[in-house]
Protein backbone atom coordinates (compact mmCIF):
# COMPACT_ATOMS: atom_id res chain seq x y z
CA UNK A 1 0.00 0.00 0.00
CA UNK A 2 1.01 3.39 -0.73
CA UNK A 3 0.47 6.41 1.95
CA UNK A 4 -0.41 9.59 0.14
CA UNK A 5 -1.42 12.79 1.73
CA UNK A 6 -4.59 14.09 -0.79
CA UNK A 7 -5.71 12.19 -3.64
CA UNK A 8 -7.44 14.02 -6.85
CA UNK A 9 -9.06 11.64 -9.11
CA UNK A 10 -9.78 13.26 -12.36
CA UNK A 11 -7.39 16.38 -14.91
CA UNK A 12 -10.27 18.28 -15.64
CA UNK A 13 -10.97 21.51 -14.89
CA UNK A 14 -11.96 20.68 -11.21
CA UNK A 15 -9.08 18.41 -10.59
CA UNK A 16 -6.46 20.71 -12.10
CA UNK A 17 -7.61 23.74 -9.91
CA UNK A 18 -8.58 21.10 -7.11
CA UNK A 19 -4.77 20.44 -7.16
CA UNK A 20 -3.76 23.92 -7.84
CA UNK A 21 -5.10 25.28 -4.83
CA UNK A 22 -4.24 22.81 -2.56
CA UNK A 23 -0.54 23.01 -3.71
CA UNK A 24 -0.79 26.72 -3.12
CA UNK A 25 -1.74 26.09 0.29
CA UNK A 26 1.39 23.47 0.49
CA UNK A 27 -0.12 20.26 0.48
CA UNK A 28 1.24 16.97 -1.19
CA UNK A 29 -1.14 16.24 -4.17
CA UNK A 30 -1.15 13.17 -6.33
CA UNK A 31 -3.71 13.91 -9.83
CA UNK A 32 -5.05 10.58 -11.49
CA UNK A 33 -6.20 10.18 -14.68
CA UNK A 34 -7.22 7.40 -16.62
CA UNK A 35 -6.93 9.31 -19.87
CA UNK A 36 -3.28 9.60 -21.32
CA UNK A 37 -3.74 13.34 -21.16
CA UNK A 38 -4.67 15.87 -18.45
CA UNK A 39 -7.37 18.71 -18.87
CA UNK A 40 -10.46 15.98 -19.34
CA UNK A 41 -13.23 17.85 -21.23
CA UNK A 42 -11.06 21.10 -22.14
CA UNK A 43 -9.16 19.71 -24.51
CA UNK A 44 -11.37 18.53 -27.48
CA UNK A 45 -13.79 22.35 -26.64
CA UNK A 46 -12.03 24.40 -29.73
CA UNK A 47 -14.64 27.06 -29.02
CA UNK A 48 -14.55 30.35 -27.16
CA UNK A 49 -15.71 30.10 -23.78
CA UNK A 50 -18.80 31.90 -21.82
CA UNK A 51 -18.63 32.89 -18.39
CA UNK A 52 -16.43 35.27 -16.40
CA UNK A 53 -13.24 36.94 -16.88
CA UNK A 54 -11.84 34.83 -13.85
CA UNK A 55 -12.78 31.83 -15.25
CA UNK A 56 -11.12 32.78 -18.78
CA UNK A 57 -14.01 33.66 -20.85
CA UNK A 58 -13.35 34.09 -24.78
CA UNK A 59 -10.41 31.65 -24.61
CA UNK A 60 -10.81 28.30 -26.42
CA UNK A 61 -11.11 25.11 -24.11
CA UNK A 62 -8.32 23.56 -24.53
CA UNK A 63 -6.25 27.13 -24.19
CA UNK A 64 -7.79 26.89 -20.73
CA UNK A 65 -6.15 23.87 -20.26
CA UNK A 66 -2.76 24.53 -21.01
CA UNK A 67 -2.79 27.36 -18.71
CA UNK A 68 -4.29 25.35 -16.16
CA UNK A 69 -1.10 22.56 -16.77
CA UNK A 70 1.48 25.49 -16.79
CA UNK A 71 0.16 25.93 -13.64
CA UNK A 72 0.27 22.77 -12.16
CA UNK A 73 4.20 22.57 -13.30
CA UNK A 74 4.88 25.33 -11.37
CA UNK A 75 4.56 23.06 -8.28
CA UNK A 76 6.14 20.02 -10.14
CA UNK A 77 7.65 19.88 -6.24
CA UNK A 78 4.39 19.06 -4.43
CA UNK A 79 1.83 17.61 -7.69
CA UNK A 80 2.70 14.10 -8.68
CA UNK A 81 0.96 13.40 -11.74
CA UNK A 82 -0.10 9.52 -13.00
CA UNK A 83 -1.67 9.27 -16.19
CA UNK A 84 -3.59 6.39 -17.71
CA UNK A 85 -4.48 5.40 -14.12
CA UNK A 86 -7.90 4.64 -13.77
CA UNK A 87 -9.11 4.33 -10.42
CA UNK A 88 -11.54 1.47 -10.02
CA UNK A 89 -12.84 1.19 -6.16
CA UNK A 90 -12.87 3.69 -3.29
CA UNK A 91 -13.48 2.26 0.14
CA UNK A 92 -14.75 4.25 3.30
CA UNK A 93 -10.87 4.20 4.67
CA UNK A 94 -9.76 6.51 2.15
CA UNK A 95 -8.23 3.43 0.33
CA UNK A 96 -8.31 3.15 -3.41
CA UNK A 97 -7.62 0.72 -6.02
CA UNK A 98 -5.78 2.55 -9.24
CA UNK A 99 -5.33 0.40 -12.58
CA UNK A 100 -2.18 1.26 -14.51
CA UNK A 101 -0.36 -0.51 -17.08
CA UNK A 102 -2.41 -3.62 -15.90
CA UNK A 103 -1.25 -3.85 -12.60
CA UNK A 104 -3.55 -3.19 -9.25
CA UNK A 105 -2.09 -0.45 -6.97
CA UNK A 106 -3.46 0.14 -3.48
CA UNK A 107 -3.02 3.77 -2.44
CA UNK A 108 -4.09 5.00 1.55
CA UNK A 109 -5.35 8.78 1.08
CA UNK A 110 -5.17 11.16 3.77
CA UNK A 111 -8.01 13.37 2.08
CA UNK A 112 -9.49 12.90 -1.80
CA UNK A 113 -11.31 15.11 -4.09
CA UNK A 114 -13.61 13.20 -6.63
CA UNK A 115 -13.03 15.44 -9.94
CA UNK A 116 -14.09 12.50 -12.11
CA UNK A 117 -16.89 14.73 -14.46
CA UNK A 118 -19.73 12.85 -15.79
CA UNK A 119 -20.97 10.66 -18.19
CA UNK A 120 -23.53 11.02 -21.56
CA UNK A 121 -27.11 10.01 -20.79
CA UNK A 122 -28.27 7.55 -23.59
CA UNK A 123 -31.98 7.40 -24.81
CA UNK A 124 -34.42 4.79 -25.78
CA UNK A 125 -35.12 3.84 -29.31
CA UNK A 126 -34.64 1.03 -31.60
CA UNK A 127 -31.88 -0.54 -32.89
CA UNK A 128 -29.83 2.32 -30.62
CA UNK A 129 -27.55 0.02 -30.50
CA UNK A 130 -26.01 0.00 -33.68
CA UNK A 131 -22.41 1.12 -34.42
CA UNK A 132 -23.11 4.89 -35.59
CA UNK A 133 -25.09 5.66 -32.80
CA UNK A 134 -22.88 8.12 -30.72
CA UNK A 135 -22.63 10.69 -27.89
CA UNK A 136 -22.51 13.97 -29.28
CA UNK A 137 -18.50 13.94 -26.93
CA UNK A 138 -17.58 11.16 -28.41
CA UNK A 139 -18.06 12.59 -31.90
CA UNK A 140 -16.57 16.07 -30.64
CA UNK A 141 -13.35 13.75 -29.08
CA UNK A 142 -13.10 12.10 -32.31
CA UNK A 143 -12.59 15.03 -34.50
CA UNK A 144 -11.28 17.76 -32.03
CA UNK A 145 -8.59 15.71 -30.34
CA UNK A 146 -7.86 12.89 -32.60
CA UNK A 147 -8.28 14.56 -35.78
CA UNK A 148 -10.75 11.98 -37.37
CA UNK A 149 -13.52 12.54 -39.32
CA UNK A 150 -16.54 10.92 -37.29
CA UNK A 151 -19.19 10.43 -39.88
CA UNK A 152 -20.24 11.79 -43.18
CA UNK A 153 -23.68 12.66 -42.53
CA UNK A 154 -25.25 13.00 -39.11
CA UNK A 155 -28.17 13.09 -36.95
CA UNK A 156 -28.09 15.62 -33.91
CA UNK A 157 -30.40 14.61 -30.80
CA UNK A 158 -30.90 17.50 -28.78
CA UNK A 159 -30.89 20.55 -29.26
CA UNK A 160 -28.79 22.08 -25.96
CA UNK A 161 -25.41 23.84 -25.77
CA UNK A 162 -23.57 21.02 -26.43
CA UNK A 163 -26.28 19.41 -29.07
CA UNK A 164 -25.17 22.90 -31.03
CA UNK A 165 -22.11 23.39 -30.37
CA UNK A 166 -21.25 20.30 -31.43
CA UNK A 167 -23.34 20.43 -34.94
CA UNK A 168 -21.95 23.20 -35.46
CA UNK A 169 -18.13 22.36 -35.01
CA UNK A 170 -19.02 18.97 -37.65
CA UNK A 171 -20.02 21.41 -40.04
CA UNK A 172 -16.66 23.09 -39.50
CA UNK A 173 -14.90 19.44 -40.18
CA UNK A 174 -17.12 19.24 -43.56
CA UNK A 175 -19.66 17.03 -41.97
CA UNK A 176 -23.53 17.55 -43.32
CA UNK A 177 -25.37 17.55 -40.72
CA UNK A 178 -29.00 16.57 -41.64
CA UNK A 179 -31.15 18.01 -38.59
CA UNK A 180 -31.07 18.70 -35.11
CA UNK A 181 -34.14 17.09 -33.49
CA UNK A 182 -35.17 18.32 -30.03
CA UNK A 183 -38.25 16.52 -27.95
CA UNK A 184 -39.17 20.01 -26.10
CA UNK A 185 -41.10 22.53 -27.81
CA UNK A 186 -38.70 25.21 -28.13
CA UNK A 187 -34.22 25.07 -28.77
CA UNK A 188 -32.73 24.27 -25.44
CA UNK A 189 -29.05 26.00 -25.63
CA UNK A 190 -28.03 29.50 -26.34
CA UNK A 191 -29.65 31.47 -28.82
CA UNK A 192 -26.83 32.74 -30.86
CA UNK A 193 -25.57 28.91 -31.18
CA UNK A 194 -29.13 27.83 -32.99
CA UNK A 195 -29.12 30.85 -35.40
CA UNK A 196 -25.66 30.73 -36.17
CA UNK A 197 -27.00 26.80 -37.53
CA UNK A 198 -29.90 27.95 -38.60
CA UNK A 199 -28.45 30.46 -40.72
CA UNK A 200 -26.20 27.30 -42.17
CA UNK A 201 -29.08 25.75 -43.05
CA UNK A 202 -29.32 23.36 -41.06
CA UNK A 203 -32.90 22.81 -39.26
CA UNK A 204 -33.60 22.69 -35.83
CA UNK A 205 -37.51 20.57 -35.41
CA UNK A 206 -38.82 21.45 -32.01
CA UNK A 207 -41.07 18.93 -30.96
CA UNK A 208 -39.86 15.76 -32.59
CA UNK A 209 -37.89 12.95 -31.42
CA UNK A 210 -35.99 9.76 -33.08
CA UNK A 211 -37.90 6.31 -33.27
CA UNK A 212 -35.45 4.17 -34.86
CA UNK A 213 -32.10 3.41 -36.42
CA UNK A 214 -32.07 1.93 -39.68
CA UNK A 215 -29.34 -0.57 -40.45
CA UNK A 216 -27.64 -4.01 -40.52
CA UNK A 217 -24.21 -3.58 -39.11
CA UNK A 218 -24.08 0.27 -38.26
CA UNK A 219 -26.13 2.86 -39.06
CA UNK A 220 -27.71 3.84 -42.45
CA UNK A 221 -30.72 5.81 -42.23
CA UNK A 222 -32.63 7.50 -38.85
CA UNK A 223 -36.57 8.18 -38.46
CA UNK A 224 -37.81 10.88 -36.58
CA UNK A 225 -41.17 11.86 -35.43
CA UNK A 226 -43.16 14.47 -34.59
CA UNK A 227 -44.22 15.04 -30.87
CA UNK A 228 -47.55 15.77 -29.52
CA UNK A 229 -47.69 18.19 -26.23
CA UNK A 230 -47.78 14.81 -24.09
CA UNK A 231 -44.52 14.07 -25.78
CA UNK A 232 -46.58 11.01 -27.59
CA UNK A 233 -45.28 10.04 -30.90
CA UNK A 234 -47.78 11.74 -33.76
CA UNK A 235 -48.40 8.66 -36.38
CA UNK A 236 -48.02 9.06 -39.64
CA UNK A 237 -45.75 12.23 -39.10
CA UNK A 238 -42.13 9.81 -39.30
CA UNK A 239 -40.11 10.92 -41.94
CA UNK A 240 -36.23 9.43 -42.76
CA UNK A 241 -33.19 10.56 -43.27
CA UNK A 242 -30.15 9.41 -44.60
CA UNK A 243 -27.31 9.13 -42.34
CA UNK A 244 -24.12 7.67 -41.32
CA UNK A 245 -24.17 8.45 -37.57
CA UNK A 246 -26.93 10.08 -34.57
CA UNK A 247 -25.37 11.57 -32.16
CA UNK A 248 -26.91 11.77 -28.94
CA UNK A 249 -27.05 14.96 -27.09
CA UNK A 250 -29.84 14.31 -24.29
CA UNK A 251 -27.45 15.58 -21.29
CA UNK A 252 -24.60 14.39 -18.79
CA UNK A 253 -25.00 12.34 -15.49
CA UNK A 254 -22.38 12.82 -12.71
CA UNK A 255 -19.83 10.14 -12.47
CA UNK A 256 -20.83 8.94 -8.67
CA UNK A 257 -20.03 5.15 -8.82
CA UNK A 258 -16.70 5.47 -6.78
CA UNK A 259 -18.71 7.97 -4.32
CA UNK A 260 -21.64 5.21 -4.11
CA UNK A 261 -19.12 2.59 -3.70
CA UNK A 262 -17.06 4.02 -0.45
CA UNK A 263 -20.87 4.59 0.95
CA UNK A 264 -21.19 8.56 0.52
CA UNK A 265 -24.63 9.38 0.60
CA UNK A 266 -26.20 10.49 -3.50
CA UNK A 267 -29.67 11.45 -4.42
CA UNK A 268 -31.44 11.57 -7.33
CA UNK A 269 -31.68 15.60 -8.20
CA UNK A 270 -32.48 16.03 -11.97
CA UNK A 271 -31.51 19.29 -12.05
CA UNK A 272 -28.32 18.49 -11.67
CA UNK A 273 -28.08 15.69 -14.06
CA UNK A 274 -29.60 12.52 -11.77
CA UNK A 275 -27.79 10.66 -9.35
CA UNK A 276 -25.52 13.87 -7.34
CA UNK A 277 -23.69 13.71 -3.86
CA UNK A 278 -24.74 15.21 -0.76
CA UNK A 279 -21.93 17.88 0.20
CA UNK A 280 -21.25 20.61 2.77
CA UNK A 281 -21.31 24.39 1.79
CA UNK A 282 -16.86 23.37 1.76
CA UNK A 283 -17.42 20.78 -1.02
CA UNK A 284 -17.20 17.30 1.33
CA UNK A 285 -19.23 14.63 1.20
CA UNK A 286 -20.75 12.48 3.86
CA UNK A 287 -17.89 10.43 4.13
CA UNK A 288 -15.32 12.59 6.24
CA UNK A 289 -12.45 14.24 3.73
CA UNK A 290 -13.89 13.00 0.79
CA UNK A 291 -14.63 16.03 -0.77
CA UNK A 292 -16.40 16.63 -4.60
CA UNK A 293 -15.79 19.09 -7.09
CA UNK A 294 -16.87 20.15 -10.71
CA UNK A 295 -19.59 17.81 -12.83
CA UNK A 296 -19.60 15.21 -10.14
CA UNK A 297 -20.60 16.67 -8.10
CA UNK A 298 -23.53 18.07 -10.53
CA UNK A 299 -23.31 18.67 -14.10
CA UNK A 300 -22.57 22.23 -14.87
CA UNK A 301 -19.63 24.17 -16.64
CA UNK A 302 -15.99 24.44 -16.79
CA UNK A 303 -16.24 27.54 -15.32
CA UNK A 304 -18.13 26.68 -11.96
CA UNK A 305 -15.61 23.25 -12.25
CA UNK A 306 -12.81 25.40 -11.47
CA UNK A 307 -14.31 27.35 -8.71
CA UNK A 308 -15.63 24.49 -6.98
CA UNK A 309 -12.25 22.68 -7.42
CA UNK A 310 -10.27 25.46 -6.07
CA UNK A 311 -12.92 25.62 -3.31
CA UNK A 312 -12.64 21.54 -2.68
CA UNK A 313 -8.58 22.13 -2.69
CA UNK A 314 -8.44 24.59 -0.60
CA UNK A 315 -10.71 23.14 2.29
CA UNK A 316 -9.26 19.77 1.90
CA UNK A 317 -5.51 20.87 2.32
CA UNK A 318 -7.08 23.03 5.56
CA UNK A 319 -7.97 19.75 6.82
CA UNK A 320 -4.51 18.06 6.11
CA UNK A 321 -3.04 20.61 8.46
CA UNK A 322 -2.34 23.35 5.57
CA UNK A 323 -4.67 26.51 6.19
CA UNK A 324 -4.10 28.73 2.49
CA UNK A 325 -2.84 31.91 4.28
CA UNK A 326 -5.44 33.79 2.92
CA UNK A 327 -8.09 31.23 3.31
CA UNK A 328 -11.10 32.77 4.79
CA UNK A 329 -10.73 35.63 1.31
CA UNK A 330 -10.42 32.91 -0.99
CA UNK A 331 -13.54 30.70 -0.03
CA UNK A 332 -16.06 33.70 0.47
CA UNK A 333 -14.47 34.68 -3.26
CA UNK A 334 -15.17 31.42 -4.69
CA UNK A 335 -18.39 31.55 -3.04
CA UNK A 336 -19.31 34.83 -4.62
CA UNK A 337 -18.02 33.71 -8.24
CA UNK A 338 -19.96 30.30 -7.91
CA UNK A 339 -23.01 32.45 -6.97
CA UNK A 340 -22.19 35.12 -10.50
CA UNK A 341 -21.77 32.29 -12.29
CA UNK A 342 -25.23 30.60 -11.50
CA UNK A 343 -26.94 34.14 -12.13
CA UNK A 344 -28.56 33.51 -15.12
CA UNK A 345 -31.26 31.92 -17.12
CA UNK A 346 -29.33 28.19 -17.13
CA UNK A 347 -27.49 28.81 -13.78
CA UNK A 348 -31.43 29.01 -12.10
CA UNK A 349 -31.73 25.28 -12.57
CA UNK A 350 -28.43 24.47 -11.14
CA UNK A 351 -29.45 26.52 -8.33
CA UNK A 352 -33.03 24.70 -7.78
CA UNK A 353 -30.92 21.46 -7.70
CA UNK A 354 -28.84 22.63 -5.14
CA UNK A 355 -31.28 24.04 -3.05
CA UNK A 356 -32.81 20.70 -3.57
CA UNK A 357 -29.59 18.89 -2.50
CA UNK A 358 -29.15 20.85 1.05
CA UNK A 359 -32.74 20.03 1.56
CA UNK A 360 -31.97 16.22 1.42
CA UNK A 361 -29.25 17.20 3.75
CA UNK A 362 -30.58 18.99 5.93
CA UNK A 363 -33.18 16.21 6.31
CA UNK A 364 -30.67 13.37 6.77
CA UNK A 365 -28.97 15.33 9.89
CA UNK B 1 1.54 14.69 -42.08
CA UNK B 2 1.48 12.57 -38.39
CA UNK B 3 3.94 9.63 -37.79
CA UNK B 4 2.13 6.43 -38.69
CA UNK B 5 1.92 3.30 -36.49
CA UNK B 6 1.69 0.30 -37.95
CA UNK B 7 -0.49 -2.41 -36.11
CA UNK B 8 -3.56 -5.52 -36.79
CA UNK B 9 -6.50 -5.61 -36.68
CA UNK B 10 -8.38 -9.23 -36.71
CA UNK B 11 -5.17 -10.00 -38.67
CA UNK B 12 -5.36 -7.49 -41.10
CA UNK B 13 -2.06 -4.96 -41.07
CA UNK B 14 -3.08 -1.73 -40.98
CA UNK B 15 -1.58 1.88 -40.37
CA UNK B 16 -2.82 4.46 -37.18
CA UNK B 17 -1.40 8.16 -36.70
CA UNK B 18 0.84 9.15 -33.22
CA UNK B 19 -1.78 10.27 -31.19
CA UNK B 20 -4.20 8.26 -31.99
CA UNK B 21 -6.32 5.60 -29.68
CA UNK B 22 -7.00 2.17 -30.66
CA UNK B 23 -10.65 2.74 -31.70
CA UNK B 24 -9.57 6.58 -33.16
CA UNK B 25 -7.06 4.68 -35.63
CA UNK B 26 -10.33 1.91 -35.97
CA UNK B 27 -12.57 5.05 -37.30
CA UNK B 28 -10.45 6.41 -39.38
CA UNK B 29 -9.54 3.01 -41.54
CA UNK B 30 -13.39 3.08 -41.31
CA UNK B 31 -13.80 -0.04 -38.75
CA UNK B 32 -17.04 0.85 -36.98
CA UNK B 33 -17.92 -2.43 -35.06
CA UNK B 34 -15.81 -3.45 -32.33
CA UNK B 35 -17.06 -6.03 -30.91
CA UNK B 36 -20.67 -8.12 -30.42
CA UNK B 37 -23.13 -8.18 -27.58
CA UNK B 38 -23.21 -10.85 -24.75
CA UNK B 39 -26.39 -12.47 -25.59
CA UNK B 40 -27.22 -11.90 -29.09
CA UNK B 41 -24.68 -10.68 -30.78
CA UNK B 42 -25.77 -7.54 -32.28
CA UNK B 43 -22.56 -5.38 -33.33
CA UNK B 44 -20.88 -2.50 -30.90
CA UNK B 45 -19.48 0.38 -31.83
CA UNK B 46 -17.83 2.64 -29.54
CA UNK B 47 -19.86 5.13 -27.51
CA UNK B 48 -18.59 7.54 -25.16
CA UNK B 49 -15.01 7.53 -26.40
CA UNK B 50 -13.97 8.82 -23.13
CA UNK B 51 -13.75 5.56 -20.85
CA UNK B 52 -17.48 5.33 -19.29
CA UNK B 53 -19.55 3.32 -21.35
CA UNK B 54 -17.14 -0.36 -21.68
CA UNK B 55 -19.31 -0.48 -25.25
CA UNK B 56 -15.50 -0.46 -27.46
CA UNK B 57 -14.20 -3.32 -25.59
CA UNK B 58 -11.91 -5.23 -27.66
CA UNK B 59 -8.66 -8.03 -27.51
CA UNK B 60 -5.82 -6.42 -27.40
CA UNK B 61 -2.85 -7.99 -27.57
CA UNK B 62 -4.59 -11.38 -25.84
CA UNK B 63 -6.13 -9.57 -23.28
CA UNK B 64 -9.78 -9.17 -23.24
CA UNK B 65 -12.06 -6.26 -22.23
CA UNK B 66 -9.89 -3.86 -23.18
CA UNK B 67 -11.18 -0.16 -23.53
CA UNK B 68 -9.85 0.90 -26.82
CA UNK B 69 -11.38 4.37 -26.71
CA UNK B 70 -9.10 5.35 -24.20
CA UNK B 71 -5.71 2.53 -24.93
CA UNK B 72 -3.25 4.98 -26.87
CA UNK B 73 -2.41 2.40 -30.31
CA UNK B 74 1.19 1.42 -30.12
CA UNK B 75 3.13 -0.40 -32.91
CA UNK B 76 2.59 -4.06 -33.41
CA UNK B 77 -0.46 -3.87 -31.43
CA UNK B 78 -2.36 -6.94 -32.21
CA UNK B 79 -6.31 -5.88 -31.80
CA UNK B 80 -8.84 -8.19 -32.09
CA UNK B 81 -12.68 -8.29 -32.35
CA UNK B 82 -14.16 -9.17 -29.24
CA UNK B 83 -17.15 -11.75 -29.01
CA UNK B 84 -19.51 -11.85 -25.58
CA UNK B 85 -17.54 -11.30 -22.60
CA UNK B 86 -13.82 -11.94 -23.77
CA UNK B 87 -11.88 -14.57 -22.32
CA UNK B 88 -8.99 -15.07 -20.12
CA UNK B 89 -5.90 -16.55 -21.63
C1 LIG C 1 -19.53 19.91 -26.18
C2 LIG C 1 -19.31 20.57 -24.85
C3 LIG C 1 -19.23 21.96 -24.80
C4 LIG C 1 -19.02 22.60 -23.59
N1 LIG C 1 -18.91 23.98 -23.57
C5 LIG C 1 -18.66 24.64 -22.40
C6 LIG C 1 -18.50 26.07 -22.38
O1 LIG C 1 -18.58 26.76 -23.42
N2 LIG C 1 -18.24 26.66 -21.18
C7 LIG C 1 -18.13 25.92 -20.03
O2 LIG C 1 -17.88 26.51 -18.96
N3 LIG C 1 -18.29 24.57 -20.04
C8 LIG C 1 -18.56 23.91 -21.18
N4 LIG C 1 -18.72 22.54 -21.20
C9 LIG C 1 -18.74 21.81 -19.92
C10 LIG C 1 -17.39 21.48 -19.36
O3 LIG C 1 -16.56 20.89 -20.33
C11 LIG C 1 -17.53 20.52 -18.18
O4 LIG C 1 -18.49 21.02 -17.30
C12 LIG C 1 -16.19 20.41 -17.44
O5 LIG C 1 -15.22 19.84 -18.28
C13 LIG C 1 -16.33 19.58 -16.16
O6 LIG C 1 -15.08 19.50 -15.54
P1 LIG C 1 -14.69 18.34 -14.56
O7 LIG C 1 -13.26 18.59 -14.19
O8 LIG C 1 -15.69 18.23 -13.52
O9 LIG C 1 -14.80 17.00 -15.43
P2 LIG C 1 -14.06 16.50 -16.74
O10 LIG C 1 -13.59 17.61 -17.57
O11 LIG C 1 -14.98 15.53 -17.35
O12 LIG C 1 -12.79 15.72 -16.18
C14 LIG C 1 -12.90 14.52 -15.49
C15 LIG C 1 -11.60 13.75 -15.59
O13 LIG C 1 -11.66 12.64 -14.71
C16 LIG C 1 -11.10 11.52 -15.32
N5 LIG C 1 -11.70 10.33 -14.69
C17 LIG C 1 -13.01 9.98 -14.64
N6 LIG C 1 -13.17 8.83 -13.96
C18 LIG C 1 -11.94 8.44 -13.57
C19 LIG C 1 -11.46 7.32 -12.83
N7 LIG C 1 -12.28 6.37 -12.35
N8 LIG C 1 -10.13 7.21 -12.63
C20 LIG C 1 -9.28 8.15 -13.12
N9 LIG C 1 -9.68 9.24 -13.81
C21 LIG C 1 -10.99 9.38 -14.04
C22 LIG C 1 -11.44 11.69 -16.79
O14 LIG C 1 -10.54 11.00 -17.60
C23 LIG C 1 -11.34 13.21 -16.97
O15 LIG C 1 -10.05 13.62 -17.40
C24 LIG C 1 -18.91 21.85 -22.39
C25 LIG C 1 -18.98 20.45 -22.44
C26 LIG C 1 -19.16 19.79 -23.65
C27 LIG C 1 -19.20 18.27 -23.67
S1 LIG D 1 -16.58 4.07 -26.00
FE1 LIG D 1 -17.32 4.24 -23.99
S2 LIG D 1 -15.75 3.20 -22.89
FE2 LIG D 1 -14.93 3.30 -24.85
Amino acid sequence: MIAKELVVIGGGPAGLCAAIAAAESGSRVLILDRSARLGGQLIKQTHKFFGSENQYAKTRGFDIAKILLSRVDTFADLIEIWVEATVVALYPDKVLTVVQDGKYIKIQAKAIVVAAGASEKFLAFENNDLPGVYGAGAVQTLMNVYGVRPADRVLMVGSGNIGLIVSYQLMQAGVKVAAIVEAAPRIGGYKVHASKIARLGVPILTSTTVLRAVGETCVKQAVTVKLDPAWKPIPGTESVHDVDAICVAVGLTPLTSLLAMAGAMTSYIPELGGYAPILTDEHESTLADVFVAGDAAGVEEASSAMVEGRLAGLCAAKRLGYPHADFDDIVSECHAQLAGLRNGPFGCKTCAGIAKMREVRDHAR
Amino acid sequence: MKQEIPFTFDGVPMTGRVGDTVASALHAAGVMKLSSSIKRHRPRGFYCAIGNCSSCHMIVDGKSNVKTCVTPLRAGMKVETQTGKGVVR
